[in-house]
């Protein structure tokens, strides 16, 4: 068996992909792509949630948020390091992102406008996150999987604490169940838009799909978060904005309108409502913190040497 | 004033300092330096949050007139507001943030190790719970101040600059007001000028390791315990109260 077979038959036996093994060269960048990806989501994704720190309308939320916000950017400092694995380095994917090279999810580009919306990012946004990890949990490349495991736990007890949030404003004022219903109407069509184009249309899932890479396909994960959400939102009292959507007894599944690709494809191309927000304010903060950056470098490599000297001191 | 009152009013005024400093520090979140120090001080504007929940429920019940928690952050007016004017100043940049965090930190920890010992048990338990954070929170900004005073000669000037501006809100940390002064006869909150030399010497060790120049002798702002703040405090509360305000006595 040569190599590439050797490597096949470990992904077909669900043996882990390790950083020390083999690996053909499109595998390596496939992950590394999808990794720095995902990475570059929990980062940009800390943006529209930390916009409503400061305004959080009671002391619980304000804490609450503060320590979400925070574990997104844990996931992305863990998802970086997976991806270093791979020999890939953060400096470099960072500058990538900020080159507008490397994408990040697309939703990321919608603006959160109300308090509500923190609700529903959390319920709708961590929830489709949530399909599509969950899967990943089992996807070919150890840390990558590994990094998963983790990041689901802490995703689903932000998919409750979202859900939460939205509970509290639909058993509240009218105010509130309006903000709720708002806030329901622009993020549930980016939701679905979250797990990308129809397999049919979606230039890499073949390969994905035989290298374990990706574990399910877009239409199926789309559906599965379709018929697991249409209750809940029923439970809250809301009306989900899709004139079409309907239970098929026939298929055991929700049927439902068309997604309009046409948006996804302007937001993705730079189009969305905060695209450049969301990049300058990332590009702001890294080269705000050059400084900082290269001083932390400076006063360590100044220790180090002057314990050396001091070594040498002794030693003489 | 009576001994219940002022302790309620010397817990707001905790949980005021708490608050105003977390809420300074959560707007970092998402645009720090560097990753690591972007989830660093966020997890310290929790820190301080939680703390603020701590002193605002013990004050709310002591006082038992059924004010909340979020009654007292959210429905009170600037000057009833009691932090001290060093912590609504603004973060402006890493420097700034650094040095108005360590000369707070310095105090906070002299501070609450004394009231950890306060035989106002309520105080004291709350102390000793923070104590731990708070030491943390020392060692942090304390790293900070030495890592970038001692690091390219750009940050130096950046730390200089900051610690500078700064400065003249420092004195306020232990400056006794009325109430404190009452507190401390009867021995339930410490009696500021014991803190002084402490903190003295540990800002002076600090700002020695960092290779900063201590500014010489200014005037020293102050106000913030009696409630006339500077002008950044009527923003911070507009925003942070913004909600509550719009749409008051709501669950959320």
């Amino acid at each position: 068996m040569n190599l590439e077979q050797q490597f096949q038959d470990k992904i077909d036996q669900e043996i882990k992909i390790e950083p020390r093994d083999w690996m053909p060269e499109e595998y390596r960048q496939m992950n590394i792509r999808q990794i720095a990806q995902h990475a570059h989501s929990e980062i940009v994704g800390m943006l529209p949630e930390g916009n409503w720190i400061t305004r959080a309308p009671s002391l619980r939320r304000k804490v609450a948020l503060l320590a979400k916000v925070q574990d997104e950017g844990g996931h992305g400092l863990y998802l970086y390091s997976a991806a270093e694995t791979l020999g890939a380095s953060r400096d470099d994917l960072i500058e990538l992102l900020h080159q507008g090279k490397a994408k990040y999810s697309s939703i990321f580009n919608y603006p959160a406008l109300t308090w509500a919306d923190i609700g529903a990012i959390g319920w709708l946004v961590d929830g489709a996150a949530i399909m599509n990890q969950v899967s990943l949990t089992r996807t070919s490349y150890g840390p990558y999987a590994r990094a998963m495991v983790r990041i689901c736990k802490e995703e689903s007890f932000h998919q409750r604490q979202g859900y939460e949030i939205l509970l509290t404003l639909c058993r509240g004022s009218q105010d509130q169940i309006d903000m709720a219903q708002d806030s329901l109407n622009r993020w549930w069509w980016p939701a679905l838009m979250m797990f990308g184009p129809s397999d049919g249309e979606s230039t890499h899932t073949e390969k994905s799909m035989n290298w374990k890479l990706k574990r399910k396909k877009n239409d199926e994960l789309r559906q599965h978060f379709i018929d697991v959400t249409v209750p809940q939102a029923e439970f809250l009292g809301l009306k989900v904005p899709d004139p079409l959507l309907k239970w098929n007894e026939e298929r055991e599944h929700y049927d439902f309108g068309p997604i309009d690709w046409e948006e996804f494809r302007q937001v993705v191309a730079g189009n969305g409502p905060c695209n450049k927000k969301r990049l300058q304010d990332r590009i702001q903060a890294h080269e705000e913190g050059a400084w900082v950056r290269d001083a932390a470098m400076a006063h360590a490599e100044k220790r180090s040497k002057r314990k050396e000297d001091a070594l040498t001191n002794r030693v003489a | 004033m009576d001994r219940k009152d002022a302790i309620v009013k010397y817990a707001l005024q905790m949980g005021d300092h708490a608050l105003v400093t977390g809420q300074r520090l959560s707007e970092w979140c998402g645009h720090g330096p560097v990753l690591e120090q972007d989830i660093a001080i966020t997890n310290i504007a929790l820190d301080h949050v939680g703390q603020t929940r701590s002193w605002y429920q013990f004050a709310a019940e002591l006082e038992g007139k059924g004010r909340t928690e979020d009654d007292l952050a959210y429905m009170r007016t600037e000057p009833e507001y009691r932090n001290v004017l060093l912590l609504e100043q603004p973060n402006t940049d890493w420097a700034h943030t650094i040095v108005r965090q360590f000369l707070y930190d310095v105090f906070n920890y002299y501070l609450h190790e004394n009231l950890a010992h306060s035989p106002e048990e309520g105080i004291a338990a709350i102390a000793r719970k923070s104590l731990k954070e708070i030491t943390y929170h020392l060692r942090y900004s304390s790293e900070w101040m030495i890592r970038l005073g001692d690091g390219t000669e750009l940050s130096r000037q950046k730390m200089q600059t900051a610690l500078d501006n700064l400065w003249m809100f420092s004195g306020e940390l232990t400056q006794m007001t009325p109430l404190e002064e009452f507190l401390a006869t009867l021995g339930i909150a410490p009696d500021l000028a014991a803190i002084k030399p402490l903190y003295d010497e540990k800002v002076d060790e600090i700002i020695g390791e960092a290779t900063l120049k201590k500014p010489g002798t200014t005037f020293m702002q102050s106000g913030g315990k009696l409630g006339r703040h500077t002008e950044y405090m009527g923003f911070i509360l507009a925003e942070m109260q913004s909600l509550q305000r719009q749409l008051p006595g709501l669950k959320w």
